[in-house]
């Protein structure tokens, strides 16, 4: 269970979370929503330890992050972006990591299956397209099994293919009971996977629960056109959908944390 | 095996195939085989050596490190997701990069003079010649990972980098030149002593021209440096004044580094 606490980040005078409070459910798919600069890669990379935070704590499994990161054994990683070493090839990175963590048990490889990609990583990461980065970015996530997945933009970049393989392999690691945290700009990607939603808006949780609830409340059919509503609604300071306003000086039922 | 151990490993591995600590490991060797041929031999060629390293290790280095860590910043990113902590992995990386550009450096300037047949005539002079290199290395490796933590922006921390050399290896001597001449009838050795201890540059540079016994050319001051360096102690003391600049802008950058957010 990762449960965030009072979390502030501020980067200079901006302030990018402001006293978030959330508990991510387990076994289940959470995507993290919100315009640009939302601070929805910071907070993931609050959980992650990427990020210090100004005031606050993340905790996992009933205990607070630390700098040393043995935590991050249960946490499987795709950063938004695949910069590896230009000399670098796949099996080496693969074989550097697996050294880093101390890993010995077989690894997950089905995303290499899926994505063809065995031949290419044996070529430097140089030569190697942005899309073919991006796959052996994500077979780097789910590689080593962990109960908890941080996928930062996974689809982006990715071929039709690779990307409907992935969002198999993500419903397949919640099936398995496994936490995935997502963020995406591709709503229909999102729609396809997420369990819950968390809405974030100027650093602060402006929705937080489940993918029917969210539809219910903004009396939308699809994922995209709540969350539409939602951005109108938080620009406007309702925090409501579109069509479902509270009338003027009620309390907007879209502020739910829980 | 250790984090730091087994960082180390695979970054000597990626290292050695990265063209700018080979190519910064064949202008040295260039430049010096250059010096032999057209200086006529080892002891003349050795003094332009010492001014040439004096100058050269720290650019390159402090280029070399700033443009490495700016490009790598989202590899180090992704190894912090993974359960590494970051004081192994600083040290693993900054090892990592320390060591290559300390044995380019050997290889740039002890291989040719080797083959010059420098080492059996003139071996304790470039012994001296190495540690005064190596050490500037680890030091100026030092301010290229604290410059390049602390400065997010790629071209101004490049800038910063570069501005960090000029001051250091050409206007600092020129302001100690310049206060010398002030000064022209004050007692300035020890003043001297402390303003050459706070530049790197300068103890190396000193290092380096005891050992080439060219103290004469720096007329009374010189005699006064070739009294304290000239010996055992001083060796030592100018030893330990380079590993210090290794050691507390290393230590500073590894504070950046750990407060960093990535």
């Amino acid at each position: 269970m990762i449960a965030v606490r009072g979390l502030t980040k501020r980067f200079g005078p901006r302030t990018v979370l402001d006293e978030v409070e959330l508990d991510f459910a387990p076994a289940a798919v959470t995507a993290l929503l919100g315009p640009n600069g939302a601070g929805k890669t910071t907070l993931l990379k609050s959980v992650l330890g990427l990020v210090r935070p100004t005031d606050g704590s993340v905790w996992l499994d009933g205990e607070p992050i630390d700098e040393r990161g043995h935590y991050r054994h249960r946490l499987g990683y795709m950063p938004q972006l695949p910069n590896f070493p230009p000399h670098m090839t796949g099996r080496e990175l693969t074989g550097m990591l697996d050294d880093l963590r101390g890993f010995e048990d077989r690894p997950d490889e089905e995303l290499l299956d899926a994505f063809d990609l065995h031949q290419d990583l044996d070529k430097p990461f140089r030569i190697l397209s942005g899309g073919t980065r991006q796959k052996v970015n994500a077979a780097l996530a789910f590689r080593y099994r962990t109960p908890i997945l941080i996928l930062d933009e996974p689809t982006a970049g990715l071929d039709p293919v690779a990307s409907l393989a992935l969002k198999d392999k993500v419903r397949e690691s919640r099936a398995e009971g496994r936490t995935v945290l997502v963020t995406s700009h591709n709503l229909g990607d999102l729609e396809a996977i997420a369990d819950a939603v968390v809405f974030l808006h100027e650093g602060r949780v402006r929705f937080n629960g489940s993918l029917d609830e969210l539809l219910e409340a903004t009396d939308r059919a699809t994922l995209e056109g709540a969350i539409a509503g939602l951005m109108r609604g938080s620009e406007k300071g309702t925090g409501l959908g579109e069509g479902t306003s509270s009338t003027p000086g009620a309390r907007p039922r879209m502020e739910i944390v829980r | 095996m250790s984090t730091v151990a087994k960082l180390l490993g695979h970054q000597l591995r990626d290292l050695s195939r990265s063209r700018s600590v080979a190519g910064y490991a064949i202008f040295l060797g260039l430049a010096t085989a250059g010096l032999l041929h057209f200086g006529g031999g080892v002891v003349r060629a050795l003094p332009s050596l010492a001014t040439l390293v004096v100058l050269i290790v720290p650019l390159f280095c402090l280029l070399i490190t700033t443009s490495f860590v700016y490009h790598n910043g989202d590899f180090i990113e992704l190894l912090l997701s993974h359960p590494v902590g970051r004081r192994p992995l600083f040290v693993g990386i900054y090892l990592g990069l320390a060591l290559p550009l300390v044995a380019a450096f050997l290889a740039g300037i002890v291989v040719p003079l080797s083959v010059a047949g420098g080492l059996v005539s003139h071996g304790s002079e470039i012994a001296l010649l190495a540690l005064a290199g190596a050490l500037l290395t680890t030091v100026f490796t030092s301010i290229g990972f604290l410059v390049a933590l602390r400065v997010g922006d790629a071209a101004r921390g490049m800038g910063v980098a570069l501005l960090l050399w000029l001051v250091l290896a050409v206007l600092y001597d020129g302001a100690v030149l310049l206060a010398a001449y002030q000064w022209a009838a004050y007692p300035l050795e020890k003043p001297m002593l402390v303003l050459m201890a706070l530049n790197p540059v300068d103890v190396a540079r000193v290092l380096v021209i005891m050992a080439l016994d060219a103290s004469a050319m720096m007329g009374y001051t010189g005699a006064v440096f070739q009294d304290f360096f000239g010996g055992g102690v001083g060796v030592s003391l100018a030893v330990a004044c380079l590993t210090l600049w290794s050691a507390v802008p290393g230590a500073i950058a590894l504070r950046t580094f750990r407060r960093k957010d990535f």
